[in-house]
């Protein structure tokens, strides 16, 4: 079946880009397809390749553009980018800035589209 | 469908939701969107930001049927529970009940919770 | 549909409006801070065993061991993100955020 995700939330201060992580990592290991990874709110903070993490924690950002080389899209919304300063600059690699309308996109590729948030 | 649950000025979900509605609205997909908890707030006459400096949103809802969002629906006990009646609010909505809303939500492909 | 709950019970009032809007036999997963309504003795456990009877409810093994809590209230059943991810194959999810 194929899942698309949405994140609502930033990093670390919430569990539900964890959350969404583990969802993705059992759906993948059950042979399914993920169509891509939507983040809105605040969840672009999630995208920015400028986190410093102490060694003994997880590395969010990287979590993440380790699963884009995977080849899952990483959306990052444009309009919640600017207002969070997120631009293409600052942008971890395997993600792209993009517009809500492939939020749209998403939700019609996928069979299921289930949101993390807080 | 868009299920809102999120009061409007305290965070930012309320707006960058209705942001995703407009433009989910533009695509011509067919959309509602549903308000229920703290989101029938947003809908409240009168609200005016000019003084905490955040952007003033609540006329924007009056768009939403141009935009082609004809089912719009607020859950009356949320409504209730706030002292709220259909008349307190800037656009025209369908009060329904928890049972009847739950009922349109499973005729839905996507639920988009904001 | 499926109902993602991931809110402390104690604080939220989440649980309470999901059972509102919701058809018998719907089934809620607990996540998060949602697991949290899993536990035994609390203050909120009338309202869980209500619910309990009109639906099923999971609730995340990973995030009850986070919490701690190794004994849920009779009726809720442990789940790992692999039963989640076939849930949400059988169902249109809905996270009552």
């Amino acid at each position: 079946m194929k899942f698309g995700i949405l994140v609502q939330e930033g990093p670390y201060n919430h569990q539900a880009s964890d959350s969404a992580y583990n969802f993705i990592q059992a759906a993948l290991e059950k042979g399914h397809e993920i169509t891509g990874v939507f983040f809105y709110n605040d969840g672009v903070i999630n995208t920015t390749k400028l986190m410093d993490i102490p060694a003994d924690d997880r590395h969010i950002s990287k979590r993440w553009s380790d699963l884009g080389a995977k080849g899952i899209q990483l959306i990052v919304c444009v309009a919640a980018a600017k207002r969070r300063g997120i631009n293409p600059d600052v942008l971890i690699e395997n993600a792209r800035i993009d517009g809500l309308g492939q939020l749209s996109e998403l939700c019609i590729e996928s069979d299921r589209l289930i949101t993390f948030g807080d | 469908m868009f299920v809102n649950r999120k009061a409007p000025h305290g965070s930012i979900y309320a707006y960058e939701g209705l942001e995703v509605i407009l433009i989910f609205g533009a695509y011509d997909q067919e959309i509602s969107a549903a308000f229920l908890d703290d989101a029938v707030l947003s809908l409240k006459k009168g609200q005016d930001t000019s003084e905490i400096g955040t952007k003033e949103f609540s006329a924007t809802f009056r768009v939403l049927e141009a935009y082609g969002v004809e089912n719009r629906y607020v859950e009356r006990e949320s409504l209730e529970q706030r002292g709220l009646t259909e008349e307190d609010l800037v656009m025209d909505v369908e009060v329904v009940d928890g049972a009847t809303l739950r009922k349109y939500m499973g005729e839905q492909d996507v639920l988009l919770p904001f | 549909m499926l109902h993602i709950v991931n809110k402390s019970p104690f604080k939220y009032r989440n649980l309470d409006t999901c059972v509102r809007v919701s058809e018998k036999e719907d089934p809620i997963i607990l996540i998060e801070d949602g697991v949290y309504a899993a536990l035994k003795g609390s203050s909120i456990e009338g309202l869980m065993k209500k619910t309990l009877e009109d639906h099923p409810v999971f609730a995340i093994r990973a995030d009850l061991k986070a919490r701690g809590i190794d004994e849920v209230l009779d009726g809720i059943e442990v789940c790992d993100y692999s039963c989640f991810v076939d849930m949400v194959e059988k169902h249109i999810p809905y996270s009552w955020l």
